[in-house]
């Protein structure tokens, strides 16, 4: 059971002087259960891909299969499908319209019909799930900090219990520990539920830590496709397109260049570490 | 699904009329309406029709954006030829019960629902042809005279320009926040009125918390950058009328004389 795009293309405004191919002749299999980053420079078409994945834009050619169906199907249900594959905007935030945290958590499971009961029981667990405390719960969410919004939101798309978990650049303009405990709790997530995450983001730090496959887009087409570190060994392509490798990439690269023998395919500070001590013979 | 409205929507290409100064562009305009209701004969209409075609070949936007401006007057089309139709007293064509149908009204109905489609599709064109700054810029420079008069003509042109320059990003907005809450499950499209007026409620409630942000923010932009009204404020583009906005003036006076000699005294 999976995502499968096939050869997807989709043009904004076609037929006019503004037009232009937004997604070129994409094809991608999302299986199961993985942890994926979506990473691409402003404008590369990333932001589409994910409108698609649930139904929100329709491809101007090729076609888009969630779990074998043709989701552009005319009796493809797409409500049904918007529960499976959450979808969670850039800025969430700014989608809060309820008087208060636990009511806003609500509208989604109450949007699919659910018993009063159930609603809340699902807006409670989401909460918790990202680690909201009981306190904020009855706060209107305009009176939260920013941080404490963004993670309302998330758990607004939580509680409909998708299957798929998409977040658009989830930690924009957020600080450092702000980014790092929303990551932390996405990944928490993705191994207790066993759902599929794709995480949109255009920094490789953010996702390095994080992910088990990277999909790089450019100009509306899939540049490279696979885990992080075969990835990451593009670094000067990469560079090419506006992205970058993680900064320990780099670091590591360049110990390597100076003549100490560490491994170069590292993605994460701890495995640096252990690979730099490893290579001075401390390891 | 919001992209349809085209009023006030600027079409990017380059053309004559692009280039054209954004009063030459208002006076036209306005000299087009006039003429719309000088002239009561087909060949007046004719001319007019001739006249706006030819501005819409050379502002090189394609028709379709004209006709989809249209469909929003779509109503009040209807209502003023069926008006006219049945109401204009004069000579009867058709008798239905109690409603007649005379040459008169046929006549008047045929002119008015061509006035209202030339009126919008000129309207357009100037709106289309035109970046809002530019179009206000030129209404200021219109109105300059009657800041005499203590009309703040700078703070309207400014309060315009904002205006107009929020359309689109409201848009655009509205289309994010609308998508957002679909994706948690709302439905705007089905169910009866009262229910329909009720999913409103999350995509309004957000749209005005970010109408007020972003106000704010632009209220703060301008202060940082010592904004105080229209007051010895010189600009970075003044507007300057070039030889083809001289030639433009001429042909607008030559349109109006000859809708006036043939579609007002001739006939």
């Amino acid at each position: 059971m999976a995502i499968i795009l096939d050869h997807v293309n989709y043009i904004y405004e076609a037929g006019t002087a503004m037009e232009h191919a937004a997604l070129k002749d994409v094809n991608l299999v999302i299986p199961d259960g993985q942890f994926i980053g979506l990473i691409g420079h402003t404008g590369s078409g990333k932001s589409t891909l994910v409108q698609l994945l649930n139904g929100l834009l329709a491809p101007t050619s090729g076609s888009v299969y969630y779990n074998g169906a043709d989701i552009h199907d005319s009796d493809y249900n797409k409500k049904e499908l918007r529960r499976k594959v959450g979808l969670v905007f850039q800025y969430p935030e700014h989608q809060l319209f309820e008087i208060d945290v636990f009511s806003d958590v609500c509208f989604g499971p109450k949007n699919l019909g659910l018993d009063k009961k159930e609603v809340e029981l699902r807006a409670y667990a989401a909460l918790k799930q990202v680690g909201l405390e009981d306190e904020y719960f009855y706060q209107s969410p305009f009176d939260l900090s920013g941080g404490q919004k963004r993670r309302a939101a998330i758990a607004g798309v939580l509680a409909m219990k998708p299957e798929v978990l998409i977040l658009d650049e989830p930690t924009a303009g957020l600080d450092p520990k702000g980014r790092d405990e929303i990551l932390d709790q996405i990944k928490k997530l993705q191994t207790q539920m066993k759902i599929t995450v794709i995480l949109v983001s255009h920094s490789m730090d953010d996702v390095a830590k994080y992910v088990e496959r990277i999909i790089v887009m450019n100009r509306g087409q899939v540049m490279f496709d696979d885990i992080p570190k075969e990835v990451f060994r593009h670094y000067k392509e990469l560079e090419t397109v506006g992205l970058a490798a993680p900064q320990v990439t780099y670091i590591m690269q360049a110990l390597k260049k100076s003549g100490l023998n560490v491994d170069t395919d590292i993605t994460t500070i701890e495995e640096a570490k252990a690979s730099i001590l490893n290579a001075l013979g401390r390891g | 699904m919001l992209r349809e409205i085209t009023l006030g929507q600027y079409y990017q290409t380059d053309s004559v009329i692009h280039r054209l100064d954004p009063r030459v562009k208002l006076v036209t305009t306005i000299c087009y309406i006039i003429s719309l209701f000088i002239v009561d004969n087909v060949i007046g209409y004719a001319i007019a029709g001739l006249f706006l075609a030819l501005v819409i070949k050379l502002s090189k936007v394609p028709l379709k954006f004209m006709v989809r401006g249209m469909k929003s007057i779509i109503f009040l089309l209807l209502i003023a030829v069926v008006f006219n139709l049945f109401l204009t007293p004069g000579e009867a064509v058709v008798t239905l019960w109690k409603l007649r149908i005379t040459k008169e009204g046929i006549r008047l109905a045929g002119f008015m629902a061509i006035r209202l489609v030339f009126l919008i599709m000129g309207s357009s064109v100037m709106t289309l042809t035109t970046t809002p700054n530019n179009l206000t810029d030129g209404m200021e420079s219109l109105m300059g005279s009657l800041k005499h008069l203590k009309v703040p003509v700078h703070e309207i042109a400014m309060m315009m320009s904002i205006a107009l320059r929020f359309i689109p990003i409201l848009l655009e907005e509205t289309d994010k926040i609308m998508k957002a809450q679909i994706a948690r499950g709302a439905d705007f499209e089905s169910g009866n009125l009262i229910k329909k007026a009720k999913s409103l409620v999350p995509l309004l409630v957000p749209l005005f918390i970010s109408a007020f942000r972003r106000a704010n923010d632009l209220a703060m932009a301008m202060e940082a950058r010592c904004y105080r009204g229209g007051e010895q404020r010189t600009k970075m583009k003044p507007l300057v009328y070039k030889k083809r906005d001289g030639l433009a003036y001429g042909a607008v006076v030559c349109y109006l004389i000859i809708c006036i000699v043939f579609g007002k005294i001739l006939l």
